[in-house]
């Protein structure tokens, strides 16, 4: 009898912990493109939510208006994305990059988050579209049938998995990622070294907002209800996500995200579904309290 | 004809002008102008489109057989998209329109801004579906067609109680939405008269309304038989997707929150499968007002008309009822008309599509509460 009922609570925290790791996989890949941009063009791309949402809506209505199969309209959704972040960082940052104060760039972030928003309003109606599923991968049973993990979970951690490993490797190891990590670390002293500085921050966008495209997809396929404002709450969080992992830190971000889905499903889980969201920012309150630069984020003093 | 009247009816309007010294807005006109508030886009727009519908099929019905009282009826609809400030604009936009009854708002956040313009301007409405409390409370000129919340949620407990639905009662609820947190509060105090065991209560917000598998997971290891949903279809239509992700198979009843999930674009009807709802109306049903109100639904629109189609259909026809019994006509001001119809609506009886309806002083109706099941993607009266 004591061991069913320890055996329950295990299953139960054992599904809890999944659900919390594939939502925070969905966070971390969100969370990648903020502290990308951060990291290099040292902005907050606050439209970087709403980039998902588009994303997701071209995936659907390729499928569902295009016939296009799943796959290729995912592919089809990185790629309108790519051109999207680009012709944002191109039209909206980049001439304010130089002038003024980081505060116009932020503004301008939330001005094109709404623009965006409004646009996908017009065109796609407020109506909320119920996502299809791009691929479908069946329930994995275990013990017995006691422990269910949904399949779109699991596709979702898996592909997560994937893009941080890619992600990782293409900054560590190649050309443009070095370039990268150098305007990062040093703008114009990479500009000196050779280092294309708009080119790379440009990449930098299109890289973030093809990521966006496979969140959007991956949000709307674990959560199949699509609105113009599906992506502003995860965008949020996934913020948060990045500013606790540490902003402008690849691995901060992934780790953020993750921890930060899990945090939140546990507190719904055993704390208080009432007041889950007001826990998941309480604990980023005490983590900055501890660690003003976040999880993963470097503490650079500024010599005089 | 026509012009005759118009004649006659600008005549006495000039005649009127006239007599006054004051510029009034008094116009005699030759229809009652009634305006309807809703959403008609959005997420609740299934909601909305219904009312607008039900009403145009009642106006047009009244007006087909002589309107009332040889008057007929003007009916327009304003969009407010489940929004309290743009309702209030809508409220507005009716009002430079001429309005002089409301049939709305259709639901409850929105028709709570919207009353305290109507009490400011004494004007008369019927809300076919706003079941909040406050929706009329405190507001004489206010009356309510469907049930309250704490109405739903009493009377749900006491269907599923009686007829044997469940015992073991699991609720997933929206916190931040009184509707919701309504309903939920008063089934959760009468569960006990009925035997019923609420084995689990989770909530959500507005801001995490997306992932429910924690809500569900409780409600799957509390070993649920039922799990109650006082919420909207948008919503509903994830818990049963997640729901059956985890193969977890409950019964799902819900109040007329769920009512127009089977019209969610691309949503797999298969899911909803044996969902239950409380609703005043199932389209299914044999008696013939309900058969003609159907087809000429059908008729016009192309689809099976939802309870908040009947809700309002039913509206236009108290309304109807109460203006016969208080004798008003379209020459009144919106104020003096409420005047006469407050009064009225608490004598009449009302034979309509949702029941036989009466109204107490408080604008509550009395009604006897029915149950649909949905079974091969519609709705079946129980």
């Amino acid at each position: 009898m004591m061991y069913d009922i320890l055996q329950g609570c295990i299953m139960s925290f054992i599904i809890y912990l999944t659900n919390g790791i594939s939502l925070g996989s969905v966070y971390a890949i969100i969370a990648l493109g903020y502290t990308m941009v951060y990291g290099i063009a040292k902005m907050l791309n606050f439209a970087h939510g709403d980039v998902i949402m588009i994303g997701a809506y071209i995936a659907l209505m390729a499928m569902t208006k295009g016939g296009v199969p799943g796959i290729p309209a995912v592919l089809l959704a990185m790629a309108g994305c790519t051109v999207l972040g680009i012709l944002i960082e191109k039209i909206a940052y980049k001439p304010l990059r130089k002038a003024g104060s980081p505060l116009a760039v932020l503004i301008t972030a939330i001005g094109v988050s709404y623009l965006l928003q409004n646009i996908a309003l017009l065109v796609f109606g407020p109506d909320p579209k119920t996502f299809v599923s791009v691929i479908s991968v069946p329930n994995l049973q275990m013990a017995g049938g006691k422990l269910t993990i949904s399949g779109n979970t699991i596709i979702t951690i898996v592909i997560s998995i994937i893009i941080m490993l890619s992600l990782n490797w293409f900054v560590q190891k190649t050309k443009p990622g070095h370039a990268m990590l150098a305007v990062s670390e040093d703008k114009d002293a990479a500009q000196l070294m050779g280092v294309n500085v708009n080119g790379t921050i440009s990449m930098t966008f299109a890289i973030g907002s093809a990521l966006a495209a496979v969140a959007g997809v991956l949000l709307c396929t674990a959560y199949p209800s699509l609105t113009p404002y599906t992506g502003s709450m995860p965008g949020i969080k996934a913020f948060v996500a990045a500013v606790f992992g540490g902003i402008g830190s690849i691995p901060g971000a992934m780790i953020g995200g993750i921890l930060l889905g899990i945090i939140q499903i546990l507190a719904t889980a055993y704390i208080s579904s009432q007041v889950a969201d007001a826990i998941v920012f309480g604990v980023l309150i005490v983590i900055l309290l501890v660690r003003p630069a976040g999880l993963f984020g470097k503490n650079i003093q500024e010599k005089v | 004809m026509s012009n005759w009247k118009k004649v006659v009816g600008l005549t006495m309007a000039a005649a009127v002008m006239a007599s006054m010294i004051a510029p009034v807005s008094v116009f005699a006109d030759e229809a009652f102008k009634i305006g309807g508030i809703g959403p008609l886009t959005g997420g609740a727009a299934a909601y909305g489109i219904a009312v607008q519908n039900g009403a145009q099929i009642a106006v047009d019905e009244i007006n087909a057989n002589g309107g009332i009282n040889g008057y007929q009826i003007e009916f327009q609809m304003e969009d407010d998209e489940h929004d309290a400030e743009k309702s209030v604009n809508a409220y507005n936009t009716l009002k430079d329109w001429g309005m002089q009854i409301l049939d709305g708002t259709v639901t409850s956040a929105p028709c709570i801004a919207v009353k305290a313009e109507t009490m400011n301007d004494n004007m008369f409405y019927i809300t076919p579906s706003g079941s909040a409390v406050d929706c009329i409370d405190g507001a004489d000129n206010g009356f309510r067609l469907c049930f309250s919340d704490p109405a739903q949620g009493a009377k749900s407990a006491e269907y599923i109680g009686e007829n044997g639905l469940a015992t073991k009662i699991a609720i997933i609820y929206d916190s931040s939405d009184p509707y919701s947190s309504g309903i939920k509060d008063s089934f959760v105090s009468v569960a006990g008269d009925y035997s019923l065991e609420v084995v689990s209560e989770e909530a959500f917000t507005a801001d995490s309304k997306t992932d429910f598998s924690v809500q569900l997971q409780k409600a799957k290891d509390a070993e649920a038989e039922l799990v109650f949903l006082p919420i909207y279809y948008t919503e509903a239509s994830l818990i049963l997707q997640q729901a059956s992700d985890m193969d977890f198979a409950p019964t799902f009843f819900g109040c007329d929150g769920l009512d127009g999930i089977l019209g969610v674009e691309n949503f797999d009807t298969s899911l909803a499968e044996g969902v239950m709802l409380l609703t005043p109306f199932a389209a299914d049903a044999d008696d013939d007002l309900t058969k003609s109100f159907v087809a000429a639904y059908q008729d016009a629109y192309g689809e099976i008309p939802i309870q908040f189609a009947a809700d309002s259909y039913d509206v236009i026809y108290a309304m109807k009822a109460a203006i016969e019994q208080a004798n008003v006509t379209p020459d009144m001001d919106p104020s003096d008309i409420c005047e006469a119809l407050k009064g009225a609506m608490t004598e009449i009886t009302v034979e309509g599509l949702t029941g036989t309806i009466t109204w107490d002083e408080n604008g509550e109706p009395d009604k006897e509460p029915k149950a649909v099941v949905i079974e091969g993607g519609a709705y079946k009266a129980m």
